[in-house]
């Protein structure tokens, strides 16, 4: 099809650049929207039907609870999953059929945005808030603590990342989304290049989701080195949580990067700023350097979590301690740090001389070594136990073979003399979605299906979870594994036609693999929608998978104030140890609780934000002034509400753990 | 806060908090004092072009610049390696760190481009 | 290998002691006192930290673009460093007396604190006022932020150091307001004391801005 022709030139000063020509001119988005309206008409329907509008924001949307945020985090991030693999789908089936003369389905405008807001989409608003929501609801329960440090901002950060998913999902109905590709190099992503909106809904929803981001990386940080139980010195905190604490100081040190790069672009783009420019001496090598000093941590920041749950499995299911407690430490802290000096092996090619490229291709390599103490760790805490294979073990196991096979092609990526041969091909691809996969989803699924017990009091069903698993693995490899051959072959990235038959058979397999991943979600579904039918037969207690570290230690799922009486750590595996010397739970003297209070600030600036960014991607400049000058001035007024905690009476705290422990109500409590 | 004894001896307290100073009168005028000197030093050094080697001269203003940055840091952000159980300090040292990478790996990562981006002398000749 | 057996608890973290002892080795059954606000001060610190490193990302564009005039006005035509001397003066005077402020606060004057504030914020203004003119001499002069990568990178470093001090002067306004509604309660004082963080740091990030930006150009 032909380069877009449209006149995008219209605005006026009451709606900016927001005209009939924003509705993207593609049937496939029509019904797509028909189908979004449909759905969402019903859920509100049936949600005012049976009256949970009442009950949703006053236990969810303005709850302060680390758990429920962390619940949402998870919704949210299943939510942007779907519509990310959507995506997927969509680029899998183009790439498949558009040989021989055909164009496929995909008109290269529409194409370009589906490959962008795929990555975008799966890093920003799958990955991260996947990894935020398991650090949220496990991180407090872990150390013993009763919330975060800061119970409001947590409701915040989260109401900002959704704001920033909002707005990503309204570019598919209204206006487009960026043609750049998920980072948006310049000067592509220029005003010259891209005059129309699409880039701007990427800045603006990684810009608002980034602060949300942002600011949960310095509560969580706060939290684990302000809020952990006595006892529980920094070399005894549980593996997840010392993950955790090391992916939140590369939050906080990588996003301020990503906000000052998006600001740059956007003054480059709104005022005619020359950072990344061809004239006038920007440089649009600068954006590219800049954006990967942000950019590399990121992919620390999405595995590390990850690396914690597999290792708080993999103790549990082999009943033993973690082997080599201490060199995980020291792996993760390395590689925090060593993160943060390789990111130019993003872009070997783009003309360092030999000695820049040799320093990164060989910090990249060294990185690769703690990553593999890592794994040697996991592999002798199998070695000899009883291993038991329940379903986040086998997630573990599908991990360690699978992350193994991509950080070898990683390493093989790391020289640069190969990069050359390799870069922005589809092995390039493959490499990071074998890493990606293997590594950040694999460790969702095993971690949903490891503490879902424990938030909601009964496991997912076993059955339907070895469908999704089985059809999750193999689909990887038929997806994926035919990528590296092609890449191999010299195909590049991002390509929507070919012209070459004989590479056909490579993209029909992976979209077959495709479909079995397909199949693997809707399994996932499945068996979390058949396990809450189910719920009575597949309930279990506070300890379902005989674990080690303190959420076990209280009731499934845990009464809001999480412990009626702080635990005091001895050891490591601090539930282990408890389990070991056989400590009751006291059962009375119950003490009132300190908890803060609720409030509705979080999603009504969310809001705001929402409608600000908006504004500014349309150009509405009365309304971006309003609504910029509102939050602000609802920030301030926020502030003057100084009444933000209240105590739990001891009587309510002994009911609720009599009637966790189906206990009747002890007399005098 | 009270002194709140725990009922394990192996408890670690972490809620020392308080921990940072709000410093006192004569804290304050001795970092304003040097402040005030070690900014007037360097602006009197280049208003009047006292160092004629620009390397040097840029050395010695970059050096006051540290000193000063430091004397800021003790004297009125009283920053010091006990407050918050060290883990100020921790942050400072770590942000420093990260800061010196991005910087310095910045203009390496582009000084380097432009070398090689410029016509070199050879591929100018071969050209006309 | 059991880290409790080394424990000074030993007899009570084994299953040999008493139920009861066992429970209160492992469960703290006196009233806690979580102080409120007791991490508010490292978290706002490991904000500015994050913040520092915007600042970061605009020192290495400048370090990248400051020397790209395009054929535009340079540090030489431009920077009066006269000019930039009061506005350090008037930053530093900021800061002392935010630091009288602090003073007065400590020793719950609560007038003093109020009146010590709005000094600040003079001086902060005067800082403000004298930014503000400069950048429209520079404009009028046709050294807008658009005409070259070098003006590119430094009205965004100075203009953001600017918009932090806008912020500050705000959240100052903010604050007497509350203190003079709600005198020097403890949840104020650690406002006070956020505030005090910030505008102290943003004197540290001027400094490089005055030796990196006006210095260095005048070489």
């Amino acid at each position: 099809m032909a380069i877009e022709a449209v006149d995008h030139s219209h605005w006026s000063p009451l709606l900016g650049r927001l005209w009939w020509d924003a509705i993207p001119p593609d049937p496939i988005v029509w019904v797509t929207f028909a189908a979004v309206m449909m759905g969402g008409l019903a859920l509100v329907a049936g949600l005012t039907y049976f009256k949970v509008w009442g009950y949703l924001w006053k236990e969810w949307f303005t709850s302060v609870d680390h758990k429920k945020i962390g619940i949402m985090y998870m919704i949210l991030g299943i939510v942007m999953f779907v519509r990310g693999f959507a995506d997927a789908i969509m680029m899998r089936l183009q790439q498949a059929i558009a040989f021989n003369g055909s164009e496929g389905y995909l008109p290269a405008h529409h194409f370009d945005q589906v490959f962008t807001a795929h990555g975008v989409i799966m890093i920003f608003f799958a990955a991260m808030p996947f990894v935020t929501g398991f650090m949220n609801y496990v991180v407090p329960l872990q150390i013993g603590a009763r919330d975060v440090s800061f119970p409001f901002l947590n409701n915040f950060s989260f109401w900002m990342t959704t704001s920033g998913a909002v707005l990503i999902m309204a570019s598919l109905f209204i206006g487009e989304f960026g043609q750049t590709g998920w980072l948006a190099y310049p000067p592509l992503s220029g005003i010259a290049y891209s005059p129309y909106v699409g880039v701007d809904y990427w800045i603006w929803s990684l810009q608002i989701a980034g602060v949300g981001t942002l600011l949960s990386g310095v509560n969580l940080i706060c939290t684990i080195v302000k809020m952990r139980a006595p006892g529980m010195n920094m070399m005894k905190m549980p593996i997840f949580t010392w993950t955790a604490l090391c992916t939140n100081i590369l939050i906080v040190a990588a996003f301020p990067v990503l906000t000052a790069v998006l600001c740059m672009l956007s003054l480059d783009r709104y005022l005619g700023f020359d950072f990344f420019t061809n004239d006038f001496g920007g440089s649009a090598m600068m954006y590219v350097n800049l954006i990967w000093i942000w950019g590399h941590p990121e992919v620390y920041i999405l595995i590390l979590p990850c690396f914690g749950i597999y290792s708080e499995i993999t103790s549990t299911f082999c009943g033993k301690r973690l082997f080599g407690y201490t060199s995980m430490v020291y792996a993760t802290m390395v590689i925090t740090i060593l993160s943060y000096i390789v990111w130019l092996h993003h872009f070997f090619t783009m003309g360092s001389g030999a000695s820049v490229n040799s320093f990164f291709g060989i910090t990249t390599m060294v990185i690769s070594i703690p990553t593999g103490a890592k794994l040697f760790n996991w592999l002798f805490t199998m070695y000899r136990a009883r291993i038991r294979f329940e379903l986040p073990m086998m997630w573990t196991v599908a991990f360690m073979v699978t992350f193994t096979i991509g950080g070898m092609t990683g390493v093989l990526l790391a020289v640069p003399p190969a990069d050359f041969v390799l870069h922005n091909s589809l092995f390039l691809i493959a490499h990071f979605h074998n890493v990606i996969i293997g590594g950040v989803v694999f460790a969702v699924f095993a971690g949903i299906n490891f503490w879902w017990p424990k938030a909601f009091g009964f496991k997912l069903h076993r059955g339907f979870g070895l469908v999704s698993f089985w059809c999750w693995v193999v689909g990887f490899y038929f997806a994926f594994m035919p990528l590296y051959v092609l890449g191999l072959m010299g195909v590049t990235r991002r390509t929507r036609v070919f012209h070459d038959p004989s590479l056909q058979i490579w993209f029909v397999i992976a979209a077959i693999g495709a479909a079995i991943i397909a199949v693997g979600i809707a399994a996932f579904i499945a068996q979390i929608a058949f396990s809450i039918w189910k719920r009575k037969e597949l309930a279990c207690g506070g300890d379902p998978w005989d674990a080690r570290s303190l959420e076990w230690s209280t009731t499934s799922p845990p009464p809001h104030y999480n412990f009626a009486f702080t635990p005091v750590v001895h050891d490591i595996d601090a539930w282990t140890d408890m389990k070991r010397c056989e400590v009751e739970a006291p059962k009375s003297g119950f003490l009132p609780i300190h908890m803060p209070k609720n409030t509705g600030a979080g999603i009504i600036l969310g809001g705001i934000a929402t409608v600000f960014g908006f504004a500014m991607i349309w150009h509405i400049w009365w309304l971006s002034a309003i609504t910029f000058l509102g939050m602000i001035g609802y920030a301030i007024f926020h502030t003057f509400n100084y009444d933000r905690d209240y105590h739990i009476p001891a009587d309510e705290v002994a009911a609720t753990e009599a009637a966790a422990h189906g206990q009747p109500l002890p007399a005098g409590a | 806060m009270s002194e709140h004894a725990h009922p394990n001896p192996n408890a670690t307290d972490h809620h020392d908090e308080h921990g940072a100073s709000h410093g006192s009168m004569r804290d304050y005028v001795i970092g304003f004092l040097l402040s005030v000197i070690l900014t007037a030093i360097p602006f009197w050094l280049i208003g009047t072009h006292a160092i004629a080697d620009k390397g040097t001269a840029a050395l010695v203003i970059v050096a006051f610049a540290m000193v000063q940055i430091v004397v800021h840091m003790i004297y009125f952000l009283h920053m010091n390696t006990k407050s918050e159980g060290g883990w100020t300090f921790m942050a400072l040292i770590f942000t420093v760190i990260i800061l010196v990478i991005a910087l310095s790996g910045s203009l390496w990562v582009m000084y380097h481009l432009n070398t090689n981006m410029m016509p070199m002398a050879h591929q100018m000749e071969q050209v006309s | 290998m059991t880290a409790s057996t080394l424990d000074t608890m030993t007899q009570a973290t084994t299953p040999t002691a008493s139920p009861e002892q066992r429970t209160a080795a492992f469960y703290e059954l006196e009233p806690h006192h979580h102080p409120e606000g007791a991490s508010t001060m490292l978290g706002f610190w490991i904000y500015l930290m994050s913040d520092c490193l915007i600042f970061a990302m605009l020192f290495a564009a400048y370090g990248v673009l400051g020397g790209n005039f395009a054929a535009g006005p340079g540090p030489h035509d431009l920077f009066e460093l006269p000019l930039v001397a009061v506005n350090t003066a008037m930053l530093l005077f900021s800061s002392i007396t935010y630091g009288f402020a602090m003073l007065a606060m400590a020793k719950d004057n609560k007038g003093g604190t109020i009146g010590w504030l709005l000094v600040t914020a003079v001086f902060g203004a005067c800082f403000l006022g004298i930014e503000l003119y400069e950048f429209s001499n520079l404009i009028h002069e046709g050294a807008t932020p658009m005409r070259s990568g070098f003006l590119t990178a430094f009205f965004s470093l100075v203009g953001t150091h600017g918009l932090h001090v806008t912020f500050g002067l705000i959240w100052l306004f903010t604050l007497v307001i509350q203190i003079s509604k709600k005198g020097l309660i403890q949840s104020n004082k650690r406002r006070l004391m956020c505030l005090s963080l910030f505008w102290h740091f943003l004197d540290v990030i001027w400094i490089g801005v005055f030796t990196f930006v006006y210095l260095m150009g005048m070489l």
